[in-house]
């Protein structure tokens, strides 16, 4: 018995990438500090190269022990559990600009407009109105007035059955690997990749539409703080899905996963329905209420 | 010569690092485990400077050592420092050294991660305390940085905090979903859930807190980011956000926080008291639950923070009484401790001592706090030093007390050498006489009318001061007989043995100390597991 496998556990050896992976991030955020104070965007740019190195590396170590077996039904367990517990953390980090949204909406901006517990706020901007979507805010001479809200017709319904069906689509991919249909399996996740890329396109289409015909901008009140930043994060979190499931494809054209074991497909799969579930609660709350 | 990463040999086995190396790649969660504990000890020399300095500073009015802006520098930096990168690497360190040693595990589940999460703390360190370098100093808005304190008003070196914050928000939630993987998939198969040391078990709670509350500090520093640089306006009321938001968010997070740097705490003394009584924990599931109702209840009761920036009426009642609640599951822990040493044979070791100065100065802490539960009384304590004696009081002979309590106590296992009794002592009452003269008098300075967080102050006030800065350099110089003590049980002494503490239970004591850099291999019988649980005793 080695090092490694104490108790039937295999425990990783000695490894650069952790470190590296720390002195990348490091880099890579206190680069765009630098960045945000006039330093240009370079150090910002090696960190994220780091970074992106470090995950090929990091990944590619785990693949190449995945492949040479020795992972055993206890480290599947943890992996698994944290996989889920990483989703856990993401929901609440989700869940702090659901909060904000919320507060918004049926506290800050009532109170300013004159109603409820703390109406007397209304003091301060006498000729502010409640609305929501709020596209006058308090002091409308500091913002960028948009001329209309983003409707939830259009590009955010159509977005909205494109993500469903990628959602639909990982699982016929899930079935056609434990059916040990290969082909099929290679075919719905790549119609799921391309469901996400073109959910991508379609919202940066609609950012587009938003900042040169609507107005809407970042800089809008808290409609724009908010329209902006809950779906901008949630679209970075459908390009990282799309990345995973990428790398999950190419692993699957290179032969792995047998539907006896499959977790890297399993984490990419649940962090897909994770994003569709975000969606869900961004359509019903950013673009209906 | 590394072994190729994508194709490690069929064993699994890298190369075995010395030096440098070793530490920078491992993946041993006791190597790990001392890295966490040796860069907090430091992080602690380092906030502890900067407190010596407020102290310093405050010592008589008039202003004598630095200007008011570099004074709250030095005040939030001191409180940054000392939550994120010396209380808290200091709790995952411990839980890296003993969580696998006492449920029987190989290691932490996930070993790089494990190795990740510490060596991102350093460079966070870094990012934090870069802004003194800076043309408008370190972050000056406290450590809680309220907007607009830290957006409209906020020096460049914020935008270096929030990042900052970030790596040490990722370091957390990867520390703590690692840990209760570990505690759930890696225990001692014999070993139940009811069965599991009150560490173990304080430890599997505060990891699920962390994973709730760190994402959320992660959001509010993003919007304070965005706020500062991309023109959102999430606590600016001209654009219809409200800086209160920011408070309600960021007590979402720091409330539970607060509890995530004592619960291990708690731990740590089920552990010790019993020892050093002789005698098993008293209503062991009892203690359990009451964490548990603790961890329940710290997430509802945030705004307990904020009763004078103008609740609703109905807001201040809920958070009032659901406040005052946790004093319930509060006493039953303070009361099954007391009970556990009723008719003990109690001997006074160093980590007893410590363990009992806890339990007498985190009660005090824990009494003041339910002053500030009171909203008619918070109206008065609200900003003022009371709350500063309040939150030193759980967080330093609380939090601290715990710590260095567990230290003691872990350290013959960790080293092999027993720890000098004569230094633990002096350390301990030094510690205990000097930490109330610096942190009583701040109650009379504080109901007396002291506000907190100010570079001067009026002359009526001067006594409590003194006393508090002659205190602070005591306690300060004090903390060098730890470094001491530790130092000298690394460097040699009497031999531990397995068991140096004849009293004590549990997976830990049946290795060698020092434990060899693989244990459990094989998991521990079901023989072993028994007689050194909850049941052994009987």
């Amino acid at each position: 018995m080695t090092e490694a496998h104490a108790n039937g556990y295999y425990v990783a050896p000695p490894s650069p990438w952790p470190p590296l992976a720390a002195a990348g991030a490091f880099l890579l955020l206190g680069g765009f500090a630098l960045w945000l104070h006039g330093y240009g965007p370079l150090v910002s740019a090696i960190g994220g190269a780091v970074v992106v190195f470090v995950a090929f590396r990091w990944f590619g170590a785990v693949i190449g022990e995945s492949r040479a077996g020795v992972y055993h039904a206890a480290s599947n367990r943890s992996f698994r559990y944290g996989m889920m517990w990483f989703i856990f953390s993401e929901v609440m980090f989700f869940g702090v600009f659901f909060g904000a949204l919320f507060y918004l909406h049926y506290l800050a901006v009532p109170w300013l407009g004159g109603e409820g517990a703390k109406g007397a706020a209304h003091l301060l901007w006498p000729h502010f109105v409640n609305q929501w979507p709020l596209l006058v805010p308090p002091n409308p001479s500091e913002f960028t007035i948009p001329k209309e809200a983003m409707g939830p017709l259009g590009i955010p319904t159509f977005n909205t059955v494109v993500l469903m069906s990628s959602g639909v689509t990982v699982i016929l991919a899930h079935r056609a690997l434990l059916a040990e249909r290969r082909r099929a399996l290679a075919g719905w996740l790549a119609v799921t990749i391309a469901l996400g890329l073109a959910f991508v396109a379609l919202q940066a289409h609609e950012y587009r539409h938003a900042y040169l015909d609507l107005n809407l901008t970042l800089n809008s009140g808290v409609y724009g703080s908010t329209f902006f930043l809950l779906t901008g994060f949630h679209g970075l979190h459908v390009i990282l899905g799309a990345t995973v499931l990428t790398v999950i494809l190419a692993r699957v054209l290179q032969g792995d996963f047998s539907p006896a074991d499959h977790f890297g497909f399993k984490a990419a799969s649940w962090y897909w329905h994770f994003v569709d579930a975000v969606w869900v609660g961004l359509y019903l709350f950013v673009y209906w209420w | 010569m590394t072994t190729d990463a994508l194709h490690p040999s069929a064993s699994g086995a890298g190369p075995v690092w010395r030096g440098w190396r070793r530490w920078l790649f491992t993946t041993s969660h006791k190597d790990i485990g001392t890295l966490y504990l040796t860069f907090s000890l430091i992080m602690f020399f380092a906030g502890g400077i900067l407190a010596e300095l407020i102290r310093a500073q405050l010592i008589q009015p008039g202003m004598r050592l630095v200007e008011p802006n570099t004074f709250n520098s030095l005040v939030s930096e001191h409180g940054l420092t000392m939550i994120f990168l010396a209380i808290m690497p200091a709790l995952v360190g411990l839980a890296n050294w003993q969580i696998p040693l006492m449920i029987g595990a190989p290691d932490m589940a996930l070993p790089r991660v494990n190795n990740w999460s510490f060596w991102l703390l350093p460079f966070a360190a870094i990012l934090l305390w870069s802004g003194f370098l800076m043309a408008g100093g370190a972050p000056d808005a406290g450590w809680t940085f309220y907007a607009p304190l830290s957006t409209k008003y906020g020096p460049p070196s914020i935008d270096f905090m929030i990042f900052a914050i970030h790596l040490m928000g990722i370091s957390s939630v990867m520390g703590a979903l690692n840990i209760i993987v570990t505690i759930i998939n890696l225990r001692a198969p014999s070993m139940r859930m009811m069965d599991m040391p009150l560490f173990v078990w304080s430890w599997l709670i505060t990891a699920f807190l962390l994973l709730l509350a760190m994402p959320i500090l992660a959001g509010v520093v993003t919007m304070v980011l965005a706020d500062r640089h991309f023109g959102t306006s999430f606590f600016n009321a001209a654009g219809g956000g409200d800086p209160v938001l920011f408070q309600h968010l960021f007590w979402f997070f720091g409330h539970p926080e607060v509890y995530i740097m004592i619960l291990p705490v708690f731990g740590v003394i089920s552990e010790i008291l019993p020892t050093f009584s002789r005698k098993p924990l008293f209503g062991r599931v009892s203690m359990i639950y009451a964490i548990a109702a603790i961890a329940l209840l710290s997430v509802i009761v945030w705004a307990h923070h904020m009763f004078a920036v103008g609740l609703p009426v109905t807001a201040q009642l809920f958070f009032m009484y659901s406040t005052m609640l946790i004093s319930v599951p509060t006493g039953v822990k303070v009361f099954n401790w007391t009970a556990t040493m009723w008719r003990g044979s109690l001997t006074f070791e160093t980590p007893m001592l410590f363990a009992l100065g806890f339990l007498f100065l985190f009660t005090i802490g824990g009494l003041s706090g339910l002053m500030l539960a009171d909203v008619p009384a918070d109206y008065q304590y609200t900003r003022s030093y009371f709350v500063v004696a309040h939150l030193h009081y759980v967080l330093v002979t609380g939090s601290l007390f715990g710590i260095i309590a567990a230290v003691y106590y872990w350290l013959p296992k960790w080293t092999g050498h027993r720890i000098d009794e004569r230094i633990g002592r002096w350390h301990f009452w030094l510690s205990l006489v000097s930490s109330n003269l610096l942190f009583f008098p701040m109650h009379f300075a504080g109901l007396s009318g002291m506000p907190r967080r100010v570079a001067d102050y009026a002359p009526q006030f001067a006594p409590f001061n003194l006393a508090s800065s002659i205190g602070a350099f005591i306690f300060g110089a004090s903390q060098l007989l730890f470094v001491w003590a530790v130092i000298k049980a690394i460097r040699g002494g009497e031999p531990a043995g397995d068991r140096p503490w004849e009293g004590a239970r549990g997976l830990e004591w049946t290795l060698p100390s020092p434990p060899p850099a693989h244990t459990f291999a094989t998991p521990p019988s079901p023989e072993v597991v028994r007689a050194e649980g909850p049941h052994g005793y009987d």
